[in-house]
């Protein structure tokens, strides 16, 4: 190979309904890396692609709660193998964007395989152990099973852009939600890549969606929108999170406050399993 | 048809004194706010007169129950925890009648329902909940789930009692402790709670019951030292306490208004169906949140149904509260009793056909006789908006995919009903249905091990089960 080799660079666009478009505003942003030097320009997502991405994620969602449990783990692990294969392109994108050295970006990438894989195992056992036979003082049969909350905005985390984007998006669709996902503001690249790998993975379109572009002006529409049920604040700029709240509070949203300070790196619990499901209470009488 | 003679519980046994105190740090108070009235509703008497919180009440209550927080409650172990919920739950059991006989005086309910189910489900979520105050570590939210310190809940006026309990008991096992307002129209029965608080020796401040209307309880979760707010009411109020609460941090469960359909297919029993019904609509004269009141009957027996359903409804005994043959009893105000009469005139404005029952209503009181619209059409305020009250409109449908998508039709979720005899249609629709609670061939059905609560536009967190433990713990 020649040393002067010109590199193919790569456009980078949205992600919704399965296809990557750029954004129908026409806009782009560029992105640099921790040093400032310019990597790439990326779609600058608008409202309308907002609306676009809530739209397919609408139509993803019957499919994909109603896939049974066994079914979208097996999704869900294709998904960790296609991540696996990419592992050296997330590392360099990682690394760029984040400005760690190498080293750490790998283990970066490594535990966001991993926590995928957590969360793949986690589709058909969350009912277990969340759901419950309702011990009833009257001759009833009464169970409870948790269910998916619907669409869910993910806005996520503006710094771990990988690892702390897997262990936002990964809990939401594991439960059977669908998911539409504002990128880290200045770090979109691996997100961009995970679509890619999410479009080759088995994954329904629609499924998930990923928008880049400012979380600031995106994320009010989401917040407002009828047909988003749930809106995870964890990569909200400060100054615009009581806002969200305020503007979720008119359908009522289901509000995960998660600060963009969690620490990604330590092991999960159910929180984000949790906060993304609705439980569902069934009676019937016993009877002959 | 034999007519019943009347069978009137009482009101003697329901000791009521001419005022009422509020109950902060263990005692009662006489509040800084404008004393209000109570009004029977079946009768429109004056039950009582009761004092009311001021904003700097509410601030007393707050730091009292912050107080006991930090020094006794939050500290204490979940097997004394347990002790004082256990006393409380059979302190209700022990003063069930009384507590029965003063719901149905203040709230309007009839005393069957008061006595069989209010109070009953009441000291049921004492006792339930007692027992989680020590095993929290097993409820799968982690090894040593924390409380979240002082939680403020404002509770509605359909089930005074009942409410308290769902609020104060599992607020209490996991060691919060509380400032509750019951509704302005019905704070007679969660007084009487402090009463019962008191005869337990719960620490003082552990419960504080503020008495008030929709400023005490606006006080009461806007207040800046409450950690957890708890509120059932409308979806009005409740997307007014969400933005309230936006950006502070504070943890927020709601169980909000409801809409729910009941589905009738058209293999279902059909006289089970009917007092499913009934049941689900007329029970606490429809003033549930979770109450069937859109009914969707497949078309091909929906003339059958709507015959019966009319020939039982024509049967149900309106009036006296207290009377042990009242089906029906009293709308809880006379301002609810407006909301409900304009919602009605739209079903009538819209074209809806309106049939009401013939029964005699009694001359005083807030009186609303049951009534069935049918040829609802799903445009119709009447079958979008939540009437609160014993109205209920019909709608058919021809194959379960159009019964669900319009069961599905509404902004909230709470519950829903499905009656049919095929339990694999059962299941089937029971998963369609964006609701938190499914009744099938059966409704209005409540226990304490049960999760309760709503999806979408009916709120978000559950009331029971191991489930709602984790709306009152850090987790």
């Amino acid at each position: 190979m020649s040393e002067n080799r010109i590199a193919v660079t790569k456009t980078y666009k949205l992600y919704i309904g399965g296809a990557f478009p750029r954004s129908e505003s026409g806009r782009s942003y560029p992105v640099v890396d921790a040093k400032g030097a310019f990597l790439a320009n990326a779609a600058q997502g608008s409202r309308k692609d907002a609306r676009d991405a809530v739209a397919a994620a609408r139509k993803a969602f019957p499919g994909w709660a109603g896939a049974t449990a066994y079914n979208r783990g097996q999704v869900l692990f294709r998904v960790a193998e296609v991540l696996e294969g990419r592992r050296e392109q997330f590392t360099a994108e990682v690394a760029a964007c984040e400005g760690v050295a190498v080293k750490k970006a790998q283990s970066l990438v490594d535990a966001a395989i991993d926590r995928w894989v957590w969360y793949a195992g986690w589709t058909d056992k969350v009912a277990t152990v969340l759901g419950a036979s309702n011990p009833v003082a009257g001759p009833y049969f009464s169970f409870s099973v948790p269910e998916p909350t619907g669409v869910v905005a993910v806005l996520a985390p503006q710094q771990s852009s990988l690892l702390g984007l897997i262990s936002a998006v990964a809990p939401v669709i594991a439960t059977g939600n669908t998911a539409v996902v504002v990128t880290s503001q200045d770090r979109p690249l691996p997100a961009v890549t995970l679509s890619e790998v999410l479009a080759t993975s088995d994954l329904p379109g629609g499924v998930v969606n990923v928008l880049t572009g400012r979380t600031a002006e995106i994320a009010p529409w989401l917040a407002s929108h009828a047909d988003v049920n749930a809106l995870d604040l964890t990569g909200a700029p400060e100054s615009t999170r009581a806002d969200l709240e305020r503007a979720a509070a008119g359908t009522v949203k289901r509000v995960l406050r998660a600060r963009p300070s969690e620490d990604f790196t330590r092991e999960p619990d159910l929180a984000r399993l949790r906060a993304f499901l609705e439980m569902k209470t069934v009676w019937h009488p016993i009877g002959v | 048809m034999w007519e019943y003679a009347p069978a009137p519980e009482s009101r003697d046994i329901a000791n009521l004194k001419p005022n009422y105190r509020m109950f902060i740090d263990g005692q009662f108070v006489e509040g800084a706010g404008e004393p209000l009235k109570t009004v029977n509703p079946g009768t429109e008497e004056v039950l009582a007169e009761v004092s009311t919180a001021a904003p700097a009440d509410v601030d007393k209550a707050v730091k009292a129950a912050r107080r006991a927080y930090d020094r006794v409650w939050g500290r204490m172990p979940g097997a004394e925890r347990a002790k004082y919920i256990f006393r409380i739950a059979r302190l209700i059991q022990e003063r069930s009648r009384e507590l029965a006989v003063l719901e149905s005086l203040d709230n309007g309910k009839p005393i069957k329902e008061s006595r069989d189910v209010d109070v009953p489900t009441a000291a049921a979520h004492f006792f339930y909940h007692a027992g989680w105050a020590d095993k929290l570590g097993y409820a799968g939210l982690g090894p040593d789930p924390r409380p979240l310190g002082v939680a403020g809940q404002v509770i509605p006026w359909n089930f005074p009692l009942m409410m308290a309990a769902w609020k104060i008991a599992p607020a209490l096992a996991t060691g919060n402790t509380v400032v509750i307002k019951p509704a302005e129209t019905t704070p007679l029965s969660a007084l009487v709670l402090a009463e019962i608080i008191q005869q337990a020796d719960l620490p003082p401040g552990v419960v504080n019951i503020l008495a008030g209307a929709g400023d005490v309880g606006s006080a009461v979760v806007s207040h800046p030292d409450v950690d957890k707010v708890a509120f059932t009411g409308s979806t009005e109020v409740g997307k007014l306490i969400q933005r309230q609460l936006a950006g502070t941090g504070r943890k927020l469960t709601l169980e909000l208004g409801g809409k729910a359909a009941n589905i009738v297919f058209d293999d279902a029993p059909l006289d089970q169906a009917v007092e499913g019904i009934v049941n689900g609509i007329f029970f606490n004269q429809g003033h549930v949140c979770c109450a069937g009141s859109r009914l969707l009957v497949q078309e091909s027996v929906a003339d059958e149904l709507l015959e019966k359903l009319h020939a039982r409804v024509s049967t149900l005994r309106v009036g006296d509260p207290l009377d042990k043959n009242t089906d029906v009893g009293a709308i809880n105000s006379r301002e609810q009793l407006t909301k409900i009469q304009e919602l009605v005139e739209t079903g009538d404005a819209e074209g809806a056909q309106r049939w009401t029952s013939a029964c005699p209503l009694p001359d005083k009181g807030f009186y609303f006789a049951p009534t069935v619209f049918s040829n609802v059409s799903q445009a119709m305020r009447i079958a979008r908006e939540e009437i609160f009250g014993p109205v209920l409109s019909v709608l058919t449908f021809r194959t379960p995919d159009e019964a669900v998508a319009k069961a599905n039709n509404t902004p909230y979720g709470l519950s829903a009903g499905i009656w049919t005899e095929k339990g694999s249609r059962i299941l089937w629709a029971a998963q369609k249905m964006r609701a938190g609670v499914v009744w099938a061939n059966t409704f209005n059905r409540f226990d304490p091990t049960a999760p309760f609560g709503g999806y979408q536009e009916s709120g978000f967190g559950r009331e029971g089960g191991r489930t709602g433990l984790e709306a009152y713990l850090d987790v």
